[in-house]
């Protein structure tokens, strides 16, 4: 038995027939193609499934395809405008906000989650709000920093986002 | 920082020394990074297994008729279809005290007589999709007769244990000694005026890589060729292993590729059954299989790391001075021996045991046993956290015991600054020789940074307040580099431990290296074009690393053991040499002067004391259209080396814990983590801080939060990450951080590597920190088992 769903992806609308069954996160990965969204357990622990969905970040292991039917969805990939990064993915880059790579996709989306709802969070706020989220490779210190980071970039003046960036 | 050469010599002011961004950020941040399980193949399969929930139990029977009839199968294989396969093999031998091989039971593809741990496969399925292989695979019928099982390596020593193999007595493997003859270590032991004696578990660990670990294996029939991506730390390691010992395939018609992978520390160095066995089904069915392991069987087939029994005694004379260290171990293999589960707890472990002290006489035992439990290997450090651990703890303890202070005890022991050069290697009484060290500097700035005198007056002020604060240090060694051929071959190595790495100029003076090294969050791609812009003085735009495929890299041993950049950067470095050496060649053609008279610098070609030169890209193009050419040389500029070390490089460093704990709830709080390391020179002082944050988080996990928990029963009771405590965020305060160089003597770039320290020196420093705290509140304890949760820590307080 199929069930026939509708979701915006990042900007695009896909109309798929799927399995009861079958998680989010797989129909991402498997049916569009969109495997910068990961699986790193399959338990909601490790959060390098999350996305957006309707806006608000969500592990999309825990939720199957046919829940999301009329969702909007970004993941990772639609994250960057026009070939220009978001703030955050900018911000990984230059305070080393990333190792091997696996989690950065989730946390990238949480944290985008947190800074629409929070401007200017705290180490503290980043730290708790990231509890969701593992990362095994850089003791979240540099994460915490780039979440920082991107948070300033993102509420300064549009004019001096134009600027050469300080190093961190 | 500065940063020097191995021969003192200041940095050029080209990438070297810096903090350049990393170049390969851009995929993983775009979520375009192509890790294993993002491969999907033509006519792709997908494979479920059908796995032991038993520790140990006799097979009775396998049904897989009702599961073969299912929807979308494909094949389905038991252990009945792989008796004549090979089993996975061992990479190190170690012998018993007497002479005798240890004891090397098959590890076989899927079990066909007994299951010996949770989670042994004992059935493969294969089908259209993974749902459908998922269901099948619930649906093959495994009859059983329940056996009794064993844990712990010391009770699996004793007499009447249940045996994992049958032809392993006492399921013990090796038995092992290294340092001063027992009777010259006793006879020390007993002029001591003070011995300091702890008893000890190093708890189980695992190492939880974030990407779970993914083979994807496919065969080509015409051409009678394998491709298999597969999440390795060391896909060439992977191709031997698996093709002259496992399947007996040509290693020519076997193809092995890693791309992105998802974090290892070490857990993805093995060659894992799974991988050997894809492969061999591939063939069977002529169709691309796929395996991705859920969260569930990254725990319990993952090799563990850890897991010592251990007894340590430390003799002092009246001054402090240690006279003899004695050790005995029980070293947990789990089921079947990893890849190199053997080296582990002996040529990792043992030899680290002189630490950074003068110690005279030295002895350490080790006993490898077999259990019913997921086989151990090298985890984040590998052995030497284990000493690490054994040698600090002792060191605080023995400080308490004998009322000196712990950092003033260290100062008494440590040996004395030498570089290596003019004054010579330090011998120890374990079999290594260190290459360079300066141990009381690292220990005095930690001191400063720390602030030691105010610390110990707020410790006396935080009694009053329902809190004790605590201070501990860990001063530790590591060997890394790993290894000089000659000397692991002589201690059981079966395998070279050199690096590979080739420059090919491109005809525009662009530039592609291949490594060896296998980059899994490293960031290789970055530090090793650093090192090659440097080098040849052109941007490091013009330079692209390629890593993690044995159809493109001549051959490569891969990364652990802190070794790309000491090992694998030096074979970059010798090529680059040679490189030059046949620019010159040209140069001095095109300049009409002789090639000793030809200076490199910054990109160009000179001639000596003259103005005449020319760039590097013109002396590549002529390389590549060799019109007016070196009549006897010949065409092309692109060399490749084998880089063999001299020696293991040391790194060392100085690790402090502050903590604070409730004497109420005995709830620990990390306040500070400070960690001086001394790394030799440093390509990338930002990429090594990163290695250092990680390396950190993972050795504070195993002091407060981490250890696998196995019951009675052999069920792993952890088994997820609802209850496997890992760190997370809010778990760790900022890390203050430093570094020193005292360079490595034996290799170019004067680098030591820094992958492990941080895994290495931090543990002891965070459980140090709480004995003290506990001992200024007046509890006399000598050792509370890790993790050191708050019941732990409680119950340490109230007896």
């Amino acid at each position: 038995m199929s069930i026939k769903i509708t979701v915006t992806v990042n900007g695009v609308k896909h109309t798929d027939k799927v399995e009861p069954r079958l998680l989010l996160v797989h129909y991402l990965r498997d049916v569009l193609r969109l495997t910068g969204t990961h699986v790193g357990c399959d338990t909601s622990g490790c959060g390098a499934c999350t996305i957006l969905v309707n806006g608000k970040a969500t592990k999309s292991c825990t939720m199957l395809a046919v829940q999301a039917d009329k969702s909007k969805i970004t993941t990772i990939e639609g994250l960057a405008t026009n070939g220009e990064l978001h703030p955050l993915q900018d911000a990984f880059n230059q305070c080393h906000g990333l190792q091997c790579g696996f989690c950065t996709p989730g946390i990238i989306m949480t944290a985008s989650d947190l800074l629409k709802n929070n401007k200017k969070p705290s180490e503290e706020e980043i730290r708790v709000a990231l509890e969701g989220n593992f990362c095994r490779c850089t003791g979240y210190e540099n994460i915490v920093k780039s979440i920082q980071y991107a948070a300033d970039k993102m509420s300064a003046p549009r004019a001096r986002k134009t600027k050469k960036e300080a190093t961190v | 920082m500065s940063t020097k050469n191995g021969n003192g010599t200041a940095a050029t002011g080209g990438p070297i020394g810096k903090s350049v961004k990393r170049v390969e950020d851009k995929r993983f941040t775009m979520g375009h990074g192509k890790f294993t399980d993002d491969i999907v193949l033509p006519g792709q399969t997908y494979a479920a297994f059908v796995r032991s929930q038993d520790a140990h139990a006799k097979i009775l029977s396998v049904d897989t008729s009702a599961a073969k009839a299912m929807s979308g199968v494909v094949a389905i294989y038991t252990g009945a279809d792989v008796v004549g396969v090979n089993g996975v093999p061992c990479g190190w031998q170690v012998n018993f005290k007497n002479g005798n091989a240890m004891k090397e039971p098959k590890h076989p593809l899927l079990v066909a007589d007994k299951t010996r741990h949770v989670g042994d496969a004992i059935a493969i399925v294969i089908a259209e999709s993974i749902e459908e292989a998922f269901d099948a695979a619930q649906a093959v019928n495994v009859e059983y007769e329940e056996l009794p099982c064993v844990v712990d390596a010391f009770k699996a020593t004793q007499p009447g244990a249940p045996l994992v193999h049958d032809d392993v007595p006492n399921n013990i493997c090796f038995d092992w000694v290294l340092g001063n003859p027992i009777e010259e270590v006793n006879a020390a032991m007993s002029s001591a005026t003070h011995v300091t004696t702890l008893e000890f578990v190093n708890q189980r660990l695992i190492p939880n890589a974030i990407e779970p670990r993914c083979y994807n294996s496919s065969y080509d029939p015409i051409n009678d060729k394998y491709t298999l991506y597969t999440s390795t730390q060391n896909p060439h390691v992977i191709r031997l292993l698996m093709c002259a010992f496992v399947l007996g395939i040509p290693e020519h018609k076997v193809r092995v590729i890693s791309y992105d992978v998802g974090g290892g520390f070490g857990s993805k160095i093995f060659h894992y059954t799974e991988e050997a066995l894809l492969t061999w089904c591939t063939k069977q069915i002529g169709r691309p299989v796929k395996w991705t392991a859920e969260r569930k069987e990254s725990f319990l087939l993952d090799a563990h790391g850890r897991d010592h029994i251990t007894k340590a005694e430390m003799g002092f004379d009246s001054n402090g001075k240690i006279v003899a260290l004695r050790v005995k171990t029980y070293a947990n293999l789990g089921a079947y021996l990893s890849t190199f589960g053997s080296c582990v707890p002996t040529y990792l472990h043992g030899t680290l045991m002189q630490g950074l002290y003068t110690t005279p006489k030295i002895n350490i035992d080790v006993t490898a046993v077999f259990t019913h439990t997921t086989a151990v290997d090298a985890y984040r450090g590998a052995g030497r956290p284990e000493a690490t651990y054994l040698l600090e703890r002792l060191m605080d303890l023995a400080a308490h015991e004998m009322n000196i202070d712990p950092a003033e005890l260290r100062f008494r022991n440590f040996i004395p600054p030498f570089d290596g050069i003019n004054q010579p290697g330090y011998q120890t009484q374990v079999a290594l020789q260190y290459d360079s060290g300066n141990y009381h500097a690292v220990l005095e700035k930690g001191l400063e940074m720390l602030g030691y005198e105010d610390f110990r007056k707020a410790q006396k002020e935080s009694a009053n307040n329902g809190k004790l604060l605590g201070v501990g240090f860990s001063t530790y060694i590591e060997a890394c580099g790993i290894a000089p051929s000659a000397v692991v071959g002589s201690l059981g190595a079966r395998a070279g431990l050199f690096e590979f790495g080739q420059i090919r100029v491109q005809p525009t003076g662009k530039v592609t290296v291949y490594t060896g090294a296998h980059s899994h969050g490293q960031g290789h791609e970055t530090t090793f074009a650093q090192v090659v812009a440097d080098k040849l003085g052109i941007s490091m735009d013009d330079v692209e690393i390629i890593h993690g495929d044995t159809e493109k890299i001549g051959f490569g041993m891969g990364s652990y053991g802190s070794r790309s950049i000491a090992v694998g950067g030096t074979a970059i470095v010798k090529s680059i040499e040679k490189v030059i050496e046949k620019g010159k060649k040209i140069a001095a053609h095109l300049l009409e002067a002789s090639a000793d008279d030809i200076d490199f610098a910054n990109g160009n070609f000179t001639v000596k004391g003259t103005d005449k030169s020319i760039a590097f890209g013109n002396v590549a193009l002529t390389a590549y259209v060799p019109h007016n050419y070196p009549k006897d040389l010949e065409p092309g500029l692109d060399f490749s080396s084998f880089y063999d070390p001299a020696n293991f490089t040391f790194p060392f460093g100085c690790h402090i814990a502050v903590v604070e704990v409730d004497k109420e709830t005995g709830q620990v709080a990390l306040k500070r983590f400070i960690a001086v390391d001394d790394f030799g020179n440093i390509i990338n002082p930002m990429i090594v801080e990163g290695q250092v944050h990680g390396g950190v988080a993972q050795g504070v996990g195993q002091a407060l939060f981490e250890g696998a928990e196995y019951n009675d029963h052999g069920q792993l009771t952890n088994a997820s990450y609802m209850d496997y405590c890992m760190p997370r965020a809010d778990d760790f305060p900022i890390f203050e951080t430093a570094t020193q160089v005292t360079p490595c003597p034996h290799n170019p770039l004067g680098v030591k590597g820094a992958g492990e320290a941080g895994a290495i020196g931090s543990t002891p420093a965070v459980v140090n920190a709480v004995i003290d705290a506990l001992w200024s509140g007046g509890h006399e304890v000598k050792d509370i088992r890790m993790p050191l949760t708050s019941e732990r820590v409680w119950r340490a307080m109230k007896n």
